[in-house]
């Protein structure tokens, strides 16, 4: 193993790690708004430093590799991949935090019969289902695994799309409840996000691993 | 062995493909022995004006071998033989009937290290004009003038053109060389390494050179140095044990090639 390879290798498991962490931060954001658990919100918002540091710590890596090593071809899609990967995993891990903190904004726990309206946890399970796709695809290089998100994208649209009407029916149902209703609205928007930027890393891997250049494409099956 | 008297080609090619009217070297089913070593097979290749070409690939797989043959300079070496046609300009060089004098004045050549002439700095590059048998003294004046200046040297020098050539440092005096190969104004400038034995600020004063004189003449380089393949040149080929695996546009070779064997070359992982 060259050095190159060595230093490569080592930023592979930055990011693995990085998305451990995002995955969780997601995934705990689910439960909080579920259980309007608040300890969850704060555990979530202590860890967005880390979230931080390994975002910073692999841009860090990828520039010392771009200056010392010159990679190309292969390898330089790889570091240019993985500076892109981290970007848009921070991100999703700002979306988590922003979903945690509406749960100190809400006055009281949000009705499951609302959650399931909207179809909250439908979103959100396809939303953490599409960010295992990506990992695994990842781990393995397997660009037919990253191609899953495309195809899983288009329902989080369309909940997305449909959310804004259901939202407009709550408040009209029960306008006291308004502020509520408006965070779950972000919620859902904050998950599209989510969603986006997840196909975001799905298209820099079969950038990095096919050299294919998906993205501004329309498509969802690239 | 003298140059005239060896037999230089030879078969015609089985295929021979279409004339790119576009190439000012082109390159078709050559094949060079040395003896019983093949060590170039069935190259077939085409190189356009004002470009910068560059040839790489490990040690003894014959990229060397071929740029000498734009130059015939490969004649002198005992066992050399050659098949295919090499064309410059629409011009078959490889044939008995070649004055090489007079192809060496379209194909100048720049090597590994630099190699002043004990001379002045104005001797050195006025040396091809008079070789020539050029007599007009303000011509040559003029023309030693105008290369020095077109290789940057010119604020070095100019007040120093009767010092020696030897007092120069590396990277001035490889400069010099190349002013000296186009003081006699070729079409072509083949580079064997050219950098490989100057500083880093030398070398980018040279690469910075051939960004300018590709302007004026088409390049083709030999280079070990990865890094200044990608930087200065339009086109890449890729030699391994005698073949062309893989020739393309230098971005194309350096982000995305199409072959396994360049990739590994050049990510370091060859072997």
């Amino acid at each position: 193993m060259t050095h190159l390879d060595s230093e490569l290798k080592q930023i592979k498991q930055q990011v693995i790690e990085m998305m451990s962490l995002v995955r969780s931060q997601l995934a705990k954001g689910k439960d909080a708004v579920l259980t309007f658990d608040k300890d969850l919100v704060h555990e979530i918002n202590a860890n967005e430093n880390r979230v931080n540091a390994m975002e910073l710590n692999i841009d860090r890596a990828v520039e010392d590799v771009l200056a010392l090593y010159s990679p190309v071809a292969v390898d330089l899609r790889f570091v240019m991949a993985a500076y892109k990967i981290s970007s848009d995993l921070e991100r999703i891990a700002d979306n988590a935090v922003g979903i945690a903190k509406y749960i100190n904004s809400v006055d009281r726990q949000l009705a499951q019969k609302n959650l399931d309206k909207i179809r909250f946890t439908e979103m959100y399970e396809n939303a953490l289902t599409m960010l295992d796709n990506v990992f695994e695809a990842f781990e393995k290089e397997d660009t037919k695994l990253a191609r899953q998100v495309f195809i899983k994208d288009a329902l989080l649209n369309e909940i997305n799309s449909n959310a804004a009407h259901i939202a407009i029916e709550l408040i009209h149902a029960k306008p006291e409840k308004i502020h509520n209703y408006l965070y779950l609205l972000s919620i859902i928007r904050k998950l599209e996000r989510v969603g986006d930027l997840t196909k975001n890393i799905a298209e820099e891997l079969i950038f990095y691993i096919e050299a294919k250049v998906l993205k501004h494409q329309k498509t969802t099956n690239p | 062995m003298k140059v005239e008297e060896k037999e230089h080609i030879m078969t015609e090619p089985k295929t021979i493909p279409e004339i790119n009217k576009k190439a000012l070297i082109e390159a078709r089913n050559v094949n060079v022995f040395y003896g019983h070593f093949q060590a170039l097979k069935d190259i077939n290749i085409s190189m356009n004006k004002n470009s910068v070409t560059a040839f790489i690939g490990p040690s003894g797989c014959g990229k060397s071998t071929f740029l000498r043959c734009f130059n015939r300079m490969n004649d002198y070496i005992d066992g050399y033989s050659i098949k295919g046609e090499i064309v410059i300009d629409q011009k078959k060089i490889n044939w008995k009937n070649v004055v090489i004098e007079e192809l060496r004045k379209e194909v100048g050549m720049v090597f590994q290290k630099p190699n002043p002439f004990p001379k002045t700095i104005f001797e050195n590059v006025a040396y091809g004009l008079k070789i020539q048998g050029i007599k007009d003294k303000s011509f040559i004046e003029e023309r030693v003038i105008k290369s020095i200046k077109d290789v940057a040297l010119w604020d070095e020098v100019k007040d120093d053109l009767k010092k020696s050539a030897l007092a120069l440092s590396g990277g001035q005096q490889q400069r010099l060389c190349i002013a000296r190969t186009l003081a006699v104004e070729p079409k072509i400038v083949l580079m064997d390494e050219p950098t490989s034995a100057l500083d880093p600020i030398s070398t980018a004063s040279i690469e910075e050179l051939m960004f300018e004189l590709k302007q004026k003449y088409t390049i083709v380089i030999v280079t070990h140095n990865m890094q200044q393949a990608a930087r200065i040149s339009d086109k890449t080929a890729f030699f391994y044990m005698g073949e062309i695996i893989e020739y393309d546009d230098t971005k194309i070779i350096f982000t995305n090639p199409k072959q396994e064997k360049t990739q590994n070359y050049i990510t370091g992982r060859f072997g």
